[in-house]
């Protein structure tokens, strides 16, 4: 049986819209390596350049922080659960606080204004 | 900036309570949990809400309801009619009207026995401080994580606890920051996301019972947190997931190099919540992008003069249910990925809701080398406003 990895909801749209996805793995990172290579999208929201787990994405392998265990080394077994835990903001604004702001509300609630086309 | 009604005279805490207060917290005093210690502790409770928007408003009502002695409402916005689906302490007279004193009043009236304060200001780094000094706990039902961060480190700071709520679409999360020896938002979330993590606010939105949810649960908790009484969430991520229909939790730990309430904290006072959040310098005001624009008038004349335009539409497919200029659709986030479905030699005009998004996608095309395309001013809402009035705003 393999470990099953959480897709939560902001992330689905780089992730084909799925909820969850279940792969054979060792580790963390293998799991998360399987992941991001079926949806090659994803890859830029987990991961630094480097090749790191960013720093704002938290992960949990079953109700643990993988960050008080092993990181991306933590062991998986057969029938855990791996957690993407994203930072959310909202009381979620409405479109016409978008117009009326001064500051673009959309780069507060999600980091920054502009999407990057160009990527 | 604040409002107050029933101004309590004494600072001294009450010892008992009327006999209509008994019998409006009868059922409250029914239960050993509760009884009359408990309504006191209640009555004697100050509770600071930021916001009184969608989390804020089961918070307000509910603890108001139960006899929370002092309640202060914290919110510069201004109610409008795409907040009342799911901000229910509002009714259809208040648009228009200050969010904070709309809700002070809908409060006052739910109970006249309790002291509200409105603050009709925004939550900064230099007055958040002094408001939160008067009350005994926080509650963050907020919309941006500038606040997220300032509330929290102003609360680590003042020693309070700040009981945490937040709402995406049809996912919540919510816990109890800021105790002794329990986790900060911080030690949760170190950093805020950078660009692009999350759609878009657009393509977001949020069924509005959740909120009513998630901020029921901040009421509970908030409610066991004055009584003493229960487990609260300290140390526990409470996720709720809607659509599934399913709560599940998370340990939460206190990050021993937390910079705000780890053991050697680097922040010591508040700090620019928005450059840390990273929306200052390029992203800060500013227009979007400027890009060669057409006027709904012009648009209007050029395709009755039977000018051959192919018009873009950039919404997502839900939006365009709402209304449409029959235009092609292919939502922003699909355009990098779709462009080759697009004709570099005919004249192209884009358009979205307001005009931003196209604006991007014009920005976007121009760079790839599209030479003829334009964006449509002020998007279907200027259209709706200068040219045709029966396509609906939203």
């Amino acid at each position: 049986m393999p470990v099953k990895v959480m897709i939560p909801s902001p992330l689905r749209p780089y992730a084909g819209k799925r909820d969850s996805a279940e792969f054979s793995a060792r580790t963390v990172g293998e799991a998360l390596g399987h992941l991001t290579t079926e949806f090659a999208e994803l890859r830029k929201h987990l991961f630094t350049e480097e090749g790191k787990l960013r720093s704002f994405v938290n992960v949990y392998v079953n109700d643990e922080d993988i960050r008080y265990l092993a990181k991306e080394n933590t062991p998986t077994k057969d029938g855990d659960t791996i957690s993407i835990i994203p930072s959310i903001a909202g009381g979620c604004i409405s479109f016409r606080h978008f117009e009326r702001s001064e500051k673009s509300l959309l780069a507060l609630c999600f980091g920054k204004r502009k999407r990057n086309l160009k990527e | 900036m604040a409002t107050t009604t029933q101004p309590q005279t004494g600072a001294k805490p009450a010892a008992s309570l009327s006999n209509e207060e008994i019998l409006r917290y009868s059922r409250h005093l029914i239960m050993p949990e509760v009884g009359m210690e408990g309504q006191l502790k209640l009555k004697n409770a100050k509770v600071l809400l930021i916001g009184t928007g969608g989390l804020g408003a089961p918070l307000g009502l509910y603890l108001a309801a139960a006899g929370v002695g002092k309640l202060g409402l914290v919110d510069f916005d201004v109610v409008d009619f795409t907040n009342l689906q799911r901000q229910v302490t509002f009714g259809t007279s208040d648009v228009g009207k200050p969010k904070s004193e709309a809700a002070r009043a809908r409060l006052a009236n739910l109970n006249p026995d309790i002291e509200i304060q409105s603050f009709e200001t925004q939550l900064t780094s230099a007055n958040a401080l002094e408001l939160f000094k008067d009350f005994d706990v926080i509650v963050d039902g907020t919309d941006n994580f500038p606040t997220r961060y300032l509330v929290n480190d102003a609360c680590i700071l003042l020693g309070k606890p700040n009981v945490y709520g937040s709402i995406f679409r049809f996912e919540g999360q919510a816990t109890v920051f800021g105790m002794p020896d329990g986790p900060c938002y911080r030690c949760l979330y170190p950093e805020p996301p950078p660009p692009g993590l999350v759609p878009s606010c657009a393509e977001g939105g949020v069924l509005g019972v959740l909120p009513g949810i998630v901020g029921s649960i901040q009421a509970m908790e908030t409610i066991k947190l004055i009584l003493g009484r229960g487990e609260n969430l300290v140390g526990r991520l409470l996720l709720f997931d809607a659509l599934g229909m399913k709560f599940r939790e998370l340990k939460l730990r206190k990050n021993p190099n937390c910079p705000v309430c780890g053991t050697h904290p680097t922040i010591t006072k508040l700090i620019d919540y928005y450059e840390f959040c990273g929306v200052r310098g390029e992203e800060a005001p500013g227009p979007s992008v400027q890009v060669p624009e057409i006027t709904p008038r012009e648009l209007k004349a050029r395709l009755d003069r039977g000018d051959d335009l192919y018009i873009l539409d950039v919404r997502e497919p839900h939006e365009y249910q709402i209304c449409n200029l029959k235009g092609h659709l292919l939502p922003l986030g699909e355009l990098t990925r779709r462009v080759h479905e697009l004709d570099s030699s005919r004249e192209i005009v884009a358009h979205c809701r307001s005009g931003k998004r196209s604006a991007e996608a014009v920005d976007f095309l121009r760079k790839a080398g599209f030479r003829k395309v334009l964006n449509l001013k002020g998007g279907i809402l200027a259209w709706s406003d200068e040219v045709d009035p029966s396509v609906p705003k939203y």
